[in-house]
């Protein structure tokens, strides 16, 4: 049983704002009841009677062409939404992504929802909407989706902190969240449904990021796009922090997802809607906001400046900006034949 | 028995054509029993039900040796691999490639095969090129100029597809020889011979080409096709190039896209030098120039090189004008996963995986549950599942575990010590 008084007064102030249609504009009214607490694809079930009804109802549901997974990425830095100088506090952001939620289980019977938290010390899977476990019987005032996701969420959140009272002395300007962390869960996971049959719905990953850049993750998250690109996951991203971030926006052009930084943080639902809610067939028949331009070019390792034109070491591709005499990532001489270097690199590798 | 291919239109009229040869008294139908047994792919369950065979534990073993014995000769350490590669990728088409032991030919086998090599090898090594050879009536001739872009070869090859005449192996040595003595040294010069044929008509010494080739620093690999022979294995022998013959269809494709991901570097070619590289920015939307690819007018998309201002359609190129090497950002981490590979998972026994103290039995990256034992990362301690951990040896190459942990500049040195 919830306490909802507890959860709503640390994460969500006042009553939610819905703007969505009735619930009832979907469903036959005989059997709005028993159908409100199933309607994404799961099995509980009311009744043995209804379980085979429910059963034979999918079997003749086929998988149309805008059937969508869609795995949300959430960012639940502190560093950032404790300092964030936006209009948007984060209980006011959860309110919004939990209506678009809620939305994008509504469109279709068969759409799939994941929702994997990105944090600053960990990042864990909050809710999927096609595990038995995951569905909560609604009381009270709150729908079951969002009481469940909430309560997972505070969860999360306090584990985070505990996982991250143990270090001491962070700077708190540039602090990252995990960012590849959830993406390689996300697209693990994509990669188990598309195990499991030829009859499966199209994935793709929305990325609700605010945290800035961390760029010792530059490597990890470039490897993640380039296998999103080869399985054809498209991973869309809204990005509610304050300058725009370099690695979304190549993830979104490499993969063909859509990037959006919004102007009016007041309205995200909005944008969630219109822009992140189409599905992926239905793509092809609107105008989704294009990026004006992402910026490709390279930073020099040295000076971490961008650059036009640069030197490449051939054997570990750094970038430099002028030109040296030895690479300082791989410790090669540069011209030179290598079997003195290379000797005296194997020799200290054991003990560093 | 090949049990997964399944016959095409033009290899059931081939398989006609030869009908004279082999048994008169067959009708096709009935050569397709003979050649495969379809039947043999399914198996009873217990209640009699018919099933196919289950895949995934042998593919799932094949796997883990195939990871056993990259990880023997590896070492574990770092080895240095040849990331700019230039690879001359030679076909034998002389007759023998006509044959049709590989349906529904070995030229249209090869011709499938090295069109999905040739994509891969770009998608792993986007800064390397690949030029073309073809071996025909005794002689060699170069299809393709060394390039970078995949649409070019593989058009190329497959308007090219025709056999005739003899094999010689010397003559495209001597050809890839020219080709790839051109490049500058920091460059891995390989060559890949899918040689189908089972002798060699050479107009001169063959040996003495070999060596000549050794001194160049070519690693010649040879792909076999019928069976082994002792001048292929010579020639890789001395130029440290692997000799594989396939056994069948399948085999090949693995085989070829063996030499996809960068080879180690022999220690004396490792030559560390620095490119001069230029990262164009792209062209303003509705700009019009024209382009020094086509030597056509465009609008709008494309790329500047920062040196010399020229605009080029797509990227990795070299400018035309200037000569200066034009990649993006994400060309160069496409291969750094090569650099920084992760370590192999262990395999967790059945009683380590009843032992273990993990509340709910699930894979940490897909939260799928665990029925048999998994693999464990020796890093982070996390379970994953059999197939989370080919997908992310083979394709993701970050494990889950150890990017969702920050590790504190303390810590690491806490661990490292």
């Amino acid at each position: 049983m919830l306490k909802e008084g507890a959860i709503e007064s640390r994460l969500v102030a006042g009553p939610l704002v819905v703007t969505t249609w009735p619930r009832s504009f979907l469903l036959p009214p005989h059997s709005r009841g028993k159908l409100l607490r199933d309607f994404n694809q799961s099995t509980v079930v009311v009744g043995h009677g209804y379980a085979s009804f429910q059963a034979n109802r999918r079997s003749l549901i086929s998988f149309s062409d805008d059937v969508s997974l869609l795995v949300v990425l959430i960012d639940t830095n502190p560093f950032f939404w404790s300092t964030s100088s936006s209009s948007l506090n984060f209980h006011q952001f959860v309110s919004h992504v939990l209506v678009f939620l809620d939305l994008i289980v509504r469109l279709s019977q068969l759409n799939q929802i994941v929702v994997i938290a990105t944090g600053h010390n960990t990042c864990d899977y909050i809710y999927d909407s096609s595990l038995d476990t995951d569905q909560v019987t609604g009381e009270g005032e709150l729908p079951a989706l969002y009481s469940f996701v909430l309560q997972r969420l505070e969860e999360f959140v306090d584990k985070d902190e505990k996982l991250g009272a143990k270090q001491e002395g962070l700077s708190e300007k540039r602090a990252s969240s995990l960012l590849s962390g959830s993406l390689s869960m996300a697209l693990c996971y994509i990669q188990r449904v598309f195990r499991s049959g030829p009859l499966h719905p199209q994935p793709r990953i929305l990325c609700l990021q605010g945290s800035p850049d961390g760029s010792e993750q530059y490597v990890s998250i470039m490897n993640a796009i380039f296998s999103a690109q080869r399985s054809m996951v498209p991973i869309d991203c809204c990005y509610v922090g304050s300058h725009n971030s370099a690695f979304l926006q190549q993830a979104s052009y490499i993969t063909g997802g859509v990037y959006v930084k919004p102007q009016h943080l007041e309205g995200l639902y909005q944008y969630l809607a219109t822009v992140f809610a189409v599905d992926l067939h239905s793509r092809s028949f609107l105008q989704l906001p294009r990026p004006a331009g992402v910026d490709f070019r390279a930073s020099c390792f040295c000076h971490k400046t961008t650059i036009d034109m640069g030197y490449v070491c051939s054997v570990c591709l750094s970038i430099f900006c002028k030109h040296h005499d030895k690479c300082s990532t791989c410790g090669l001489v540069f011209g030179k034949v290598q079997s003195d270097a290379a000797s005296d690199r194997k020799r200290k590798v054991p003990e560093s | 028995m090949n049990n997964s291919e399944k016959k095409r239109m033009n290899g059931e009229a081939e398989e006609e054509n030869e009908e004279d040869v082999e048994d008169e008294g067959r009708d096709a139908w009935e050569r397709t029993y003979t050649d495969e047994r379809s039947w043999e792919a399914l198996e009873e369950d217990e209640s009699g039900l018919l099933q196919p065979i289950d895949n995934k534990a042998i593919y799932h073993s094949q796997y883990r040796r195939r990871l056993q014995s990259l990880s023997a000769t590896s070492a574990a350490s770092r080895i240095q691999k040849g990331l700019i590669r230039f690879l001359c990728v030679v076909v034998d088409l002389s007759k023998a490639a006509g044959e049709m032991d590989f349906k529904p030919s070995r030229m249209a086998v090869i011709a499938k095969h090295v069109e999905a090599f040739i994509r891969e090898f770009f998608d792993q090594n986007p800064l390397s090129q690949i030029g073309l050879v073809i071996i025909k009536d005794g002689v060699a001739q170069s299809l393709t100029e060394l390039g970078g872009s995949p649409e070019a070869h593989i058009k190329a090859l497959m308007v090219k597809l025709g056999c005739a005449g003899d094999s010689s192996l010397q003559n495209a040595l001597e050809l890839v020889h020219d080709t790839l003595h051109k490049i500058p040294s920091y460059g891995h010069r390989e060559v890949l011979i899918l040689y189908s044929a089972l002798s060699t008509c050479d107009p001169g010494d063959i040996m003495e080409t070999i060596q000549k080739c050794k001194k160049a620093k070519l690693r010649c690999s040879v792909i076999g096709l019928s069976a082994e022979m002792f001048v292929c294995k010579h020639l890789c022998q001395e130029t440290g190039g692997s000799y594989m013959v396939a056994l069948d269809e399948g085999h090949f494709k693995e085989l070829l896209l063996e030499h996809a991901p960068p080879p180690p570097a022999l220690a004396e070619f490792a030559i560390a030098n620095l490119i001069k590289m230029g990262f164009p920015q792209r062209a303003a939307e509705g700009s019009i120039a024209i382009c020094s690819c086509h030597r056509e007018a465009k609008v709008g998309e494309g790329y500047i090189c920062p040196r010399c201002k020229a605009r080029v359609c797509e990227l990795p190129t070299e400018c035309r004008f200037c000569g200066l090497t034009l990649v993006s950002s994400p060309h160069l981490a496409r291969s750094y996963h090569h650099l920084f590979p992760i370590e192999p998972f262990t395999e967790i026994s059945a009683r380590q995986f009843e032992l273990s103290r993990v509340a709910s039995k699930t894979c940490f990256s897909c939260r799928e549950s665990l029925l048999t034992p998994g693999a464990a990362c020796t890093k982070c301690k996390q379970y994953f599942c059999l197939d989370c951990d080919i997908y992310i040896h083979e394709s993701l190459h970050n494990c889950p575990g150890c990017e969702s942990r920050r590790i504190t500049p303390a810590a690491a040195s806490a661990t490292k010590s």
